[in-house]
């Protein structure tokens, strides 16, 4: 079958596509979309706050919107938002066709899709959930309605759809290397990506459990965190922090990840310390699971708990510290260019750092009493995700999208929308700080005069407008590039150290014509040195077998996505037992057919690789 | 002599950092203007944490800007290829070494005032002088507090009244879902957790900072709790132990007298449609399961109305009314009926008169 003939509708493409580059683009897109609808709560949010005893929302209605926030911005933006960097760039970075799995990295895509549809449709079916993102389990139980149910269903689902993804790149990145790159050869953002997965797998089970427990007594009559009848709600905490924590390194650990490729590369600098750049990730990792309790200062877990959590946490910022010198000294004595992924690097090593430090004041259990649950941690946590994640999202945006769509976003609307950015960021966190030391509470709908606060209230909403302003300028900047970007050459910004920046801009489904043979850290600055235009083939030319797409993730997501509609109106209509067990039959039904059906996916035959490359080459 | 130097210079960071966040807040509620013991200590780790993140951010921001503005990418050196170092172990070990060190400095006083904080031996010996070290047990409801001082027998709610200069030891529960009591200028907050198993701790109030926050501290749920989270405020009068004793004596005997016609009438109702939720005696034997609601026995003498609204009879009016408006999700809306104006006037006037003051 040729590679035209197999040509169908875009959306038919989309829908039923295995192909990582693909599935990266439906991460974009989805993750975008939730972060635009995250980013208008979080607008709402500012405007209720902006000034004492306002009623813009509602109290209920604002409790919806800052859980909503939460969520949405961690689960359905920053998670599937790192995915769709790593699946653009990873299989890429370390010469390979695709990931291990490929039916399975659509199904993580679709899981993940079709949690977050559920999650949405709160909004629509009687409220959204309401007890914060942290749903902890004494509020959780109590809260009315079925808000909380879709939490606990929807992250279920999107839950499943990122722990498979995660699994997938381990696979990927243990077995799919091509000649030459061993692991310490690896990019950094592969490094990251790699230990980010672990920490997936390890951090989201954990999750699971506790969902499950609270799905039990919210449908299903448990008593898990019921004290009357011998629950506890603190194990709730436990389990959702043993997840929370390291969740936070599952998304920074990527973006120091894409940082680093990034400074790396504007510096014409290879990365300073190298290895213990890997080090301190895999460190850092490892700790991440040995401080959770540090969110539950305030709980009463004794002083001795405390002490010892105290501790740990401030071990972690000896890894940091490490990755934040090893930056500062890649670009030193190096010829910086100041692009706007770049831009975004440079911003981000203040701000970080600026987070990273009130983290370490967080961590003096005995002061912690004072900052916890009050803005002052609302700004340290902003500073490590807006400032750290965020920020390398968009930073990774611009410098893979011409690698993703084959076109250079404008540099100069994409410094406008940095500097609005950064500096709506700053304005708009910074002072948060000093709210919560001045005994403002989080999560509150409302605040009453006269109690020092309305200034620094005022001048955090006029920044978060700055910052939906850069937004704005950026989703400018997408419509006008794809009506009339320039075309990227392979390698887009001239100086690309990495396997990525070797083939065409957008690769081709295959990737690699010839799998690369890896002769060094960042292998394409390698070849360059020596002058030579191409990288080292490990293989001859040949006919390169791919999978074909496949509808059944769809369907299998479909399936859990109604069975989870069913299940949830069970106690309250006869039909919801039906529904939910028709949902089940349709996912188990998909797998079934999944398991009976041989598929050896089909050949691109070399004649056709070369004709590719040929025009590939041109362009 | 260079100890001294470093001694000074760091002294006067601290000062510096100092009257730059004294500057913040409002006495009565900021925890930068520490008004007791435990405030204190806080505040000092604030302060040494601060001046350590301080000088690393210095640091960052010195190499930082000097590596930005040397090293940026001039006109004809685009095609310059820098050295391609790969790293170095002496630097490597120097920022290794260094932010551990720092740390050790500040885990060590971390550690012993996380120890401090949580000695609360003295309430649970078992012959406490109960006139030396006072107990209060805070019970924490959606969107009330409730105060018992056991040994005393007495309840009160929504003001917290406690004698300065002391130790004072709490017991912490929530009834209904997770709370957390903070009392920023005085202490850290710590959980109301819905178990058996109570939260000890312990806070001391300092008489002249509670004279220069006008006698009265604000308290706050900290633990989004449900639609009104953000309104369940109590306040803390910080009275010498003399004047608490006093208090104390008369809640013990406060009983409501009532005189006033309209009162009287008032009486008549709220024992006909309130009783069941609100006692109006400080004294209240029924198990805390009972106690469904703030305990009324000095309302006449409260700060503020449900916590928020300023003491007058207008706003008690308008609580009467309509609580649903003031608090959402509040559990008094729709459990007495209709009240009409004759009504809610007589009981404004009988619930003023609940005074011990
Ligand atoms: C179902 C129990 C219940 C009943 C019946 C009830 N209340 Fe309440 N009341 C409450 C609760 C609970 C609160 C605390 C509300 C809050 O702050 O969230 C409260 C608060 C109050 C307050 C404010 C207390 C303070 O310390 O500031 C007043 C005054 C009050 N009620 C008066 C009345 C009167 C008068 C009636 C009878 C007409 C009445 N209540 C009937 C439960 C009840
Ligand atoms: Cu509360």
């Amino acid at each position: 079958m040729s590679t035209v003939a197999r040509k169908k509708s875009l959306i038919w493409d989309y829908l039923t596509t295995v192909d990582h580059k693909k599935i990266a683009i439906l991460y974009l897109i989805a993750g975008g979309l939730f972060f635009i609808m995250g980013g208008i709560e979080a607008l709402f949010i500012r405007i209720q706050l902006a000034v004492p005893n306002n009623d813009f929302v509602s109290a209920g209605l604002y409790n919806e919107i800052l859980t909503m926030h939460g969520t949405t911005m961690i689960f359905l933006a920053a998670m599937p938002l790192v995915f769709a960097m790593m699946n653009a760039v990873v299989p890429i970075q370390i010469g390979a066709r695709d990931v291990a799995f490929p039916f399975l990295n659509s199904l993580g895509f679709w899981l993940f899709f079709f949690g977050g549809l559920f999650l949405n449709l709160s909004w629509f079916l009687g409220g959204a959930p309401d007890a914060g993102w942290t749903s902890y389990a004494s509020l959780s139980l109590e809260s009315p309605g079925h808000g909380i149910d879709f939490y606990v269903l929807g992250l279920q689902i999107s839950g499943l759809g990122t722990l498979i993804g995660g699994i997938n790149f381990l696979v990927t990145i243990v077995n799919m290397r091509a000649p030459g790159m061993t692991y310490m050869r690896m990019p950094l953002f592969t490094w990251t990506t790699f230990v980010a997965s672990a920490l997936i797998l390890f951090a989201f089970p954990p999750l699971t459990v506790g969902l499950i427990f609270l799905m039990m007594d919210r449908l299903f009559g448990g008593n898990f965190f019921d004290p009357a009848l011998g629950g506890n709600t603190i194990i709730w905490e436990h389990l959702f922090w043993i997840f929370g924590h390291p969740e936070v390194y599952i998304l920074v650990l990527p973006a120091f990840g894409i940082f680093s490729e990034i400074i790396s590369t504007f510096s014409k600098k290879r990365l300073f310390g190298y290895s213990s750049m890997v080090f301190a990730t895999v460190l850092i990792g490892f700790l991440g699971f040995m401080v959770w309790a540090h969110h539950m200062f305030t709980v009463g877990m004794g002083p001795i708990a405390n002490a010892i959590f105290a501790v740990a946490t401030m071990a972690i910022a000896v890894p940091t510290g490490i990755k934040i010198f090893n930056w500062l000294f890649t670009m030193w004595g190096g010829s910086i260019r100041f692009t706007t992924p770049m831009l975004y690097a440079v911003g981000f090593i203040p701000s970080f750092v600026m987070g990273g430090v009130t983290g370490v004041m967080n961590a003096t259990a005995a002061a912690d009493y004072q900052y916890h649950d009050s803005y002052f941690v609302v700004a340290h946590f902003h500073y490590v995700i807006v400032g750290g994640v965020v920020f390398a999202l968009l930073a990774g945006a611009h410098y893979w999208w011409p690698k993703m769509f084959g076109k250079m976003l404008s540099e100069k609307l994409g410094k406008v929308t940095f500097w609005l950015f950064f500096i709506g960021f700053h304005l708009t966190f910074f002072i948060q700080h000093f709210l919560g030391l001045m005994g403002m509470p989080r999560r509150v709908f409302t605040y009453l005069p006269g109690q020092g606060w309305e200034t620094g209230n005022l001048i955090s909403t006029i920044g978060a407008f700055f910052m939906a302003a850069g937004t704005i300028v950026l989703l400018v900047n997408i419509v006008i590039t794809t009506v009339k970007g320039k075309k990227a050459e392979a390698d887009a910004w001239g100086d690309g150290r990495t396997l990525e920046w070797a083939v065409s801009s957008p690769a081709p489904e295959y990737n690699f014509a010839q799998t690369p043979l890896v002769r060094g850290l960042d292998a394409l600055w390698v070849e360059k040195m020596e002058g030579k235009k191409g990288l080292t083939p490990a293989e001859p030319l040949g006919d390169i077998h791919m999978p074909n797409p496949s509808f059944l993730p769809f369907v299998i997501s479909l399936g859990l996505f109604i069975s989870a509609l069913g299940f949830m109106y069970h106690n309250d209509h006869s039909w919801g037992l039906m529904v939910g067990i028709v949902g089940l039959l349709i996912t188990f039904g998909a797998m079934f057919l999944r398991s009976v059906i041989d598929d050896h996916g089909y050949h691109i035959h070399k004649e056709e690789i070369i004709e590719a490359e040929k025009k590939g080459a041109k362009a | 002599m260079k100890k001294w130097l470093l001694n000074w210079r760091l002294f006067s960071l601290f000062s510096v950092m100092a009257l730059v966040l004294a500057g913040c807040g409002e006495p009565f509620i900021s925890a930068l203007q520490p008004a007791g013991e435990v405030a204190d200590m806080q505040y000092s780790l604030m302060l040494l944490s601060t001046a350590i993140m301080v000088l690393v951010i210095l640091v960052v921001t010195i190499i930082f800007v000097y590596v930005v503005i040397r090293f940026r990418q001039r006109k004809g050196e685009e095609n310059k290829i820098p050295k391609q170092v790969e790293g170095s172990h002496k630097l490597e070990i120097i920022w290794t070494v260094i932010p551990i060190i720092l740390l050790i400095i500040l885990a060590v006083p971390t550690v012993k005032a996380t120890f401090e904080l949580a000695d609360v031996k003295p309430m649970n010996k078992e012959n406490r002088d109960k006139e030396k070290t006072l107990v209060v047990n805070v019970r924490a409801n959606l969107y009330w507090w409730e105060f018992e001082y056991p040994d005393y027998g007495v309840i009160t709610s929504q003001d917290l009244v406690v004698p300065t200069d002391e130790r004072v030891y709490f017991n912490l529960k929530a009834s209904d879902v997770k709370h957390s009591f903070w009392i920023p200028a005085v202490g850290g907050k710590m959980d109301t957790n819905v178990e058996e198993s109570k939260n000890q701790f312990w806070l001391e109030f300092d008489q002249e900072d509670a004279e220069k926050a006008g006698g009265i501290f604000y308290g706050k749920c900290a633990e989004l709790c449900g639609p009104s989270h953000a309104l369940m405020d109590f306040k803390v009068k910080a009275v010498p132990r003399d004047e608490f004793n006093q208090w104390i004596e008369k809640m013990k005997n406060a009983k409501p007298v009532v005189t006033d016609p309209v009162a009287k009438e008032g009486e008549a109702i709220f024992n006909k449609s309130c009783i069941g939720c609100h006692a109006v005696t400080p004294v209240d034997n029924r198990p805390e399961q009972a106690r469904t609601a703030p305990n009324l026995g000095n309302f006449g003498d409260r700060e503020r109305i449900a916590g928020i609204l300023e003491h007058n009879e207008e706003n008690l009016k308008k609580w009467l009314k309509d609580p649903e408006s003031i608090k959402p999700g509040n559990t008094m809306t729709n459990t007495y009926g209709k009240l009409t104006d004759e009504q809610i006037d007589a009981l404004t006037k009988y619930l003023m008169s609940l005074k011990v003051e």
